[in-house]
């Protein structure tokens, strides 16, 4: 029977490694075909370099990720706004899989449906 | 005194302290990156913003319905929006389309040859590459959506959640309300936060609105 490996990470686990060592991580479990699902999500930089690296990765038998993602919540704490510091993001649960297994159909800020498919052998 | 009046005053005083900040800091331009999705307008939009504010008669670049037609940054420096008193000096930077897939079969289903299909995917996500990297040498950006389309992808989660994060200005542009399925208000409803203004860059609707938003944001 085919299956398809889904791989949850922990906040503790993710909370422990690098924006480089996340993405390494991400991407490598992502190209073997796992789906992964982060409890509490990447930061905004982080997605955006997630992506970066995604791109140098694209090739025929991988076109890419599928990530989705509820809206983070933004907070700012009273020091942030007397020194003009930016919003501080607090990620939530993320879903990241190959492109052409995982497909969102459809997502709202507190709602993310998706559906996994089986790659062809 | 009406309270509308109050907020006209507000504003002026608003542009007049960032004017200065900006001569004190001798920087006299605001670099602001067109971003969005791939096929979202971006490109229309710049053509558009130069059509109106300069003689130049080249645009940013060619549109077409295939997706990831701008796989270069294009930028212009100096253009100035004078909209509702507020005047604003903008270099302009048109992103290619930012995606987390890009395949050449997708090509091939819009009439491109296999060959021609894999060297525009290699270009895309080149492309997408250099949009990103564009996020750090931005002042603010005009972050554009298809308004017949979800907004909730996360492509413009991503492009939202690093202006916030870098604590820089943001303008939403509803696109494409010239089409009956357009609905911006679902976007002004997934992005409460920043401000959006509803346009067609194809058809020119609302651009006067988007040119004070622009100047009331950047300015």
């Amino acid at each position: 029977m085919k299956s398809v490996q889904l791989d949850l990470i922990s906040y503790d686990m993710l909370s422990g490694m690098t924006p480089m060592e996340k993405i390494r991580m991400i991407l490598d479990r992502v190209r073997d075909g796992a789906v992964v699902i982060l409890e509490r999500g990447l930061t905004p930089e982080e997605e955006a370099k997630l992506i970066e690296y995604t791109m140098t990765e694209i090739e025929e038998d991988f076109p890419g990720i599928e990530i989705e993602s509820y809206p983070s919540e933004a907070k700012r704490s009273w020091i942030g706004r007397i020194l003009g510091k930016g919003i501080v993001h607090q990620p939530r649960l993320t879903i990241i899989g190959p492109a052409e297994q995982l497909k969102t159909t459809s997502k709202d800020r507190d709602f993310i449906s998706a559906v996994i498919s089986m790659k062809d052998e | 005194m009406k309270s509308g009046d109050k907020m006209g005053i507000f504003r002026r005083l608003k542009r007049n302290v960032s004017s200065l900040i900006r001569r004190i800091f001798k920087k006299n331009s605001t670099r602001i990156g067109i971003y969005g999705p791939p096929n979202a307008g971006k490109t229309t939009l710049a053509n558009r913003i130069l059509m109106d504010w300069t003689e130049e008669e080249e645009g940013f670049g060619e549109v077409s319905h295939i997706p990831h037609e701008t796989r270069r940054a294009m930028r212009r420096n100096g253009i100035v929006i004078n909209a509702n008193g507020g005047v604003v000096k903008l270099d302009i930077v048109d992103t290619p389309g930012l995606a987390t897939k890009i395949d050449f079969h997708d090509f091939m289903k819009h009439g491109l040859k296999e060959e021609e299909a894999k060297k525009r995917a290699k270009e895309a996500t080149e492309g997408v590459i250099e949009a990103i990297k564009w996020l750090d040498d931005l002042d603010g950006v005009l972050l554009v959506m298809d308004a017949t389309e979800d907004p909730f992808t996360q492509v413009n989660v991503v492009v939202v959640g690093n202006m916030e994060a870098r604590n820089l200005p943001l303008l939403i542009v509803a696109n494409k309300i010239d089409l009956p399925s357009a609905s911006p208000q679902r976007i002004a409803t997934a992005f409460p936060q920043h401000p959006m203004v509803a346009i067609s860059a194809l058809e020119g609707h609302n651009m006067e609105e988007l040119y004070e938003a622009i100047a009331e944001r950047f300015g």
